[in-house]
């Protein structure tokens, strides 16, 4: 059974906890709050006494198991080898069966277990969220004009008019391709960053892959999943597997930290105990990548030739760093442009503090997370800051606004795709429409 | 008892949002990181962010007779914060600013809250360091390693928290607020009190400000890994290298035990039938360090050990992971590790070691020892399963064995550790009735209604 699947399933886990306190060190959550209940240990003490009976699920329990940005510092700092980021999921999981979802949660995840209504939806919002946004004058960002869920305070990207699927081909052919890659493009590349999807496809065809863009594909269900729908999120794992177990590809290929780590962890976890998907996922597992990843470790970069003289830094997002162990790749792409200079911050693997929805429902503390990790941006004055991930993206480029920075945040394989087409590489834009 | 006026005056004096009254924010503070020991919910957690608040804290505690049990980061391995009498948790680690750094004075005022490693990196840009370094460097707070008085892996040659701490301001159990000693270097104004408050365990005051000794950051180091076939050479070559007039910063010896428990998680190729390894480490001016290496290489060569010198940074850094990987490694083992923190004299260190290999034997249990060579200062850790019942009886007889020897051999409870409620049936054996008549005259001329930490150290 997956361990999300029942509380006594991370007992074992649980149990393992010598209680050290050396999760304090580096949970971003507990330097803010500085409270037990923020921190791991203490968030495993009232997973046990849950699990004891010596507490019930209450709304404080809620609110405690929901300040985590499931980043694993914790995991990756415990000399025992604990993975509280588990317990705590599990336990949200719990609470989810016992107390159900929140109105608008409910309401949220269950369009998002139906693929096409999803998809509607978010065109729709596409269309009218002029009415919600107020657009920054010079800039491709907004403020919500009223709290619409989000801190007004806060800066988002406005939604693509056209999503990213509804704009690349089913299959973007090379003359000669060395491999057949699908791409999973997840949400915030869908809605939100159409031209990094773009870039992904540019720099795959340019390294001879031919790509698959399923246009039937679905969000990676994760959001769904950390809030503790399990039910929801096993029903969106099938859905993806199915469609992209369809094509015969060498390779599926994400390009968001949560995207990757849904592909190689989380739906092997969820459907331990499906017969059938089980197996699908873990064979799909074994073909994902990460856009950075693939081309390192199995096409073999193409060096571009085209000069971008730029000094960067580099945010890791905490699930490709840690929850996928990706961070030298991306690194290496960075370093293969000619005139980039890569100049890394005090902690690069710290926490953005974006962790999905968390910077929406709790925008103070979130913020409070980011500047940290904007300072220590800021701290080696790069020209662009750059990252791996949709949402990482997003905190960051909240966070250089509100700190009046005009640094821009991009993707790895966007700073790529540009120096190939400086390098007189192709530019895939007719292709792509 | 507490009462709902306690906790509304608590709010009024503090704000609502540093006062914690849920179950759920109280359970978390009903343990530390000691194993085996009962888990106390507190009736309120209070979070003060300033000596004024604190201050208020205590004087409510002791208007109304309430016990009051000081937090640092929780992580200490004697039971010091459990709040076993129930009452009020008081948690210092919001009042975490660093007040001054006085690089002419080399000193260092702190408020209790502050994380050790915060001040050495804040320090370290004046090319200084504060020596006490206990393994919990990144987590434990100023307040609860002067309380704990901790030491560290440096404790050979740098001492312990004491022999750092220049002057306090604390919190009396009636509230009123005293000072003592200073940023002078010299300071034998009337009784000590700096050192009664240090390792005093929260049990006769609250630590609201420290002032620090800081030392000039070692400019060169140089560390090795020497392997022992026999544990009688590897305690000669201990005795050996302080009989050679050097001092390295750090001498540490892990047993068998340990060395294959460490082999067989972190795989970092060590030998696992060597009966002891000695990881040692100099440090100072370059020239000096370079004539100590050399001595330490000689007086392992001469015993037998098998060396393995670090080059570069890089293979320091590997030396050390295997000393860093001991506890986690023995830890994961099962589910309970009991870690004590027997101290012998220097020169009794095979006899200890042999000492504990036995009681393992008749106890049938696995213990795994490794500490500060140095200074006599072991942890043997008991590796066992709170929940087998059976088990735990035969692991509480092995303590109360293994401190028996401990004080046989000339030594004492606890090297850094401290009492708090784990080792206070042992005090007497160490201290004598007359000995433990005193601690409790101090005690209840401090805190003479028992509200300070009451059940820790010594009952009044
Ligand atoms: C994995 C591990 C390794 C460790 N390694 C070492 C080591 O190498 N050396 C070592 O010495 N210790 C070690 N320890 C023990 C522990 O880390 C130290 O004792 C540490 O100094 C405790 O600091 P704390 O802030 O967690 O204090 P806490 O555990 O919160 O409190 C400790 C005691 O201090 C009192 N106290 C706290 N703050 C104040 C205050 N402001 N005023 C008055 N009293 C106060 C408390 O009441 C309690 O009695 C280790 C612990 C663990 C879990
Ligand atoms: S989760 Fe790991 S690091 Fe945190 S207290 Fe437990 S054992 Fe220590
Ligand atoms: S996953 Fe991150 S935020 Fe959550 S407890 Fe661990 S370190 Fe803290
Ligand atoms: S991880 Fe984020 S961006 Fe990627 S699919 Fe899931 S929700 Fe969408």
């Amino acid at each position: 059974m997956a361990y999300y699947d029942s509380l006594d399933n991370v007992r074992a886990e649980i149990t393992r906890c010598m209680k050290c306190g050396n999760c304090q060190a580096v949970c971003p959550i507990y330097k803010e709050v500085l409270g037990e209940s923020g921190v791991a240990r203490g968030k495993i003490q009232i997973a046990k006494d849950l699990l004891e009976g010596e507490l019930e699920l209450t709304d404080k329990m809620q609110d405690i198991f929901s300040l985590c940005l499931t980043c694993k510092a914790c995991a990756a700092n415990c000399p025992c080898g604990v993975q509280p980021d588990k317990i705590i999921l599990a336990a949200r999981a719990e609470l989810v069966r016992k107390k159900g979802l929140p109105g608008l949660k409910r309401q949220i995840f269950g369009v998002l277990g139906k693929p096409q209504r999803f998809k509607l939806g978010m065109g729709m919002a596409a269309k009218l969220q002029g009415f919600g946004l107020k657009k920054i004058p010079s800039s491709n960002a907004a403020h919500p004009r009223f709290p619409i869920g989000i801190d007004t305070r806060r800066i988002v990207r406005p939604l693509a008019k056209q999503s990213l699927l509804s704009r690349l081909p089913e299959v973007s052919k090379v003359s000669k391709p060395k491999q057949r890659a699908a791409f999973f493009t997840g949400c915030m590349l869908n809605y939100m960053y159409t031209e990094a999807g773009k870039a992904v496809v540019e720099v795959l065809n340019a390294n001879d892959v031919e790509v698959i863009t399923p246009k039937s594909q679905h969000c990676c269900g994760i959001p769904v999943f950390v809030h503790g729908d399990v039910k929801t999120a096993k029903a969106i794992a099938k859905y993806n597997l199915d469609i992209f177990a369809a094509g015969n590809y060498d390779a599926v290929i994400t390009h968001c930290g949560t995207c990757i780590g849904a592909w190689v962890q989380h739906y092997p976890e969820l459907l331990l105990d499906d017969a059938k998907y089980s197996k699908l996922a873990e064979q799909m597992a074994a073909k994902a990548y990460d856009v950075s990843q693939y081309l390192i470790d199995k096409v073999g970069l193409k060096e571009p030739t085209g000069q971008v003289a730029a000094n960067a830094t580099y945010h890791d997002p905490c699930h490709m760093v840690r929850g996928a162990g990706i961070a030298a790749q991306p690194r290496q792409v960075i370093e293969s442009i000619p005139g980039v200079t890569l100049t890394e911050m005090q902690k690069p693997d710290r926490c953005c503090g974006g962790a999905g929805s968390f910077s929406l429902t709790h925008y103070p503390l979130s913020s409070q997370i980011r500047d940290k990790k904007i300072a220590d941006a800021l701290s080696v004055k790069p020209d662009m800051v750059l990252t791996s991930c949709g949402a990482c993206r997003m905190q960051l480029e909240d966070g250089l606004f509100q700190a009046g920075s005009d640094v821009p945040v991009k993707h790895v394989v966007e700073l790529l795709a540009e120096a190939y087409v400086k390098g007189g590489g192709r530019d895939s834009g007719q292709k792509t429409g | 008892m507490l009462t709902s006026k306690v906790i509304e005056q608590l709010v009024g004096a503090l704000g609502k949002e540093k006062v914690f009254t849920d179950k759920e924010d109280l359970a978390a503070y009903s343990f530390d990181a000691t194993a085996d020991m009962p888990k106390v919910v507190p009736e309120v957690v209070v979070t003060p962010t300033s000596t004024r608040e604190a201050q208020e804290i205590v004087k409510l505690a002791a208007q109304h007779k309430v016990p009051l049990y000081t937090r640092g980061s929780g992580t200490n391995l004697s039971g010091g914060t459990i709040p076993i009498n129930k009452g009020i948790v008081m948690v210092m680690v919001k009042m975490n600013k660093i007040l001054e750094v006085d690089a002419e004075n080399l000193t260092a005022t702190v408020q209790p809250g502050v994380i050790i490693q915060d001040l050495n990196d804040a320090v370290a840009g004046h090319g200084l360091i504060y020596p006490p370094d206990p393994g919990t460097i990144a987590t434990a707070t100023m307040g609860g390693s002067v309380a704990e008085c901790s030491g560290g892996l440096r404790g050979l040659k740098y001492g312990v928290t004491k022999d750092y701490v220049m002057g306090l301001e604390v919190i009396l159990a009636n509230g009123k607020i005293m000072h003592c000693g200073g940023k002078t270097v010299k300071n034998v104004t009337a009784y000590d009190m700096v050192k009664l408050f240090v390792g005093s365990e929260g049990t006769l005051g609250v630590i609201t400000e420290i002032i620090v000794k800081l030392i000039p950051a070692p400019e060169a180091r140089k560390s090795a890994l020497a392997i022992f076939r026999s544990l009688d050479d590897a305690a000669k070559a201990i005795t050996g290298i302080i009989n050679n007039k050097v001092i390295p910063a750090t001498l540490e010896i892990m047993d068998n035990v340990t060395i294959k428990t460490v082999e067989n998680y972190a795989h970092v190729g060590l030998p696992t039938d060597a009966e002891a390894i000695l990881l040692i480490e100099v440090d100072g001016i370059p020239e000096v360090v370079e004539k100590e290496a050399e001595a330490v290489i000689k007086v392992c060569k001469e015993n037998n050990g098998q060396l393995k010198i670090a080059q570069t940074a890089a293979e320091r850094d590997e030396i050390w992971q295997a000393r860093r990987d001991a506890l986690p490694a023995l830890a994961q083992l099962s589910p309970t590790t009991v870690l004590e923190d027997a101290t012998v004299p220097r020169s009794k260190i095979p006899e200890m070691l042999k000492a504990l290999r036995d009681i393992a034997q008749k106890y049938q249990l696995t213990i795994g020892t490794f500490g500060h060579a140095g200074d006599g200062n072991l942890h043997p850790s008991i590796i066992t399963d709170e929940t087998d019942i059976e088990e735990m009886k035969r692991v509480h007889q092995a303590v109360d064995d293994i401190f028996a020897v401990a004080l046989e051999l000339g030594g004492t409870l606890s090297g850094e550790h401290g009492i708090g409620i784990a080792k206070q049936k042992y005090l007497e054996q160490e201290f004598g009735e007359a000995g433990i008549e005193a601690l409790r005259a101090i005690k209840r001329a401090l805190d003479p209604e028992n509200l300070l930490n009451p059940g820790k150290i010594v009952q009044p």
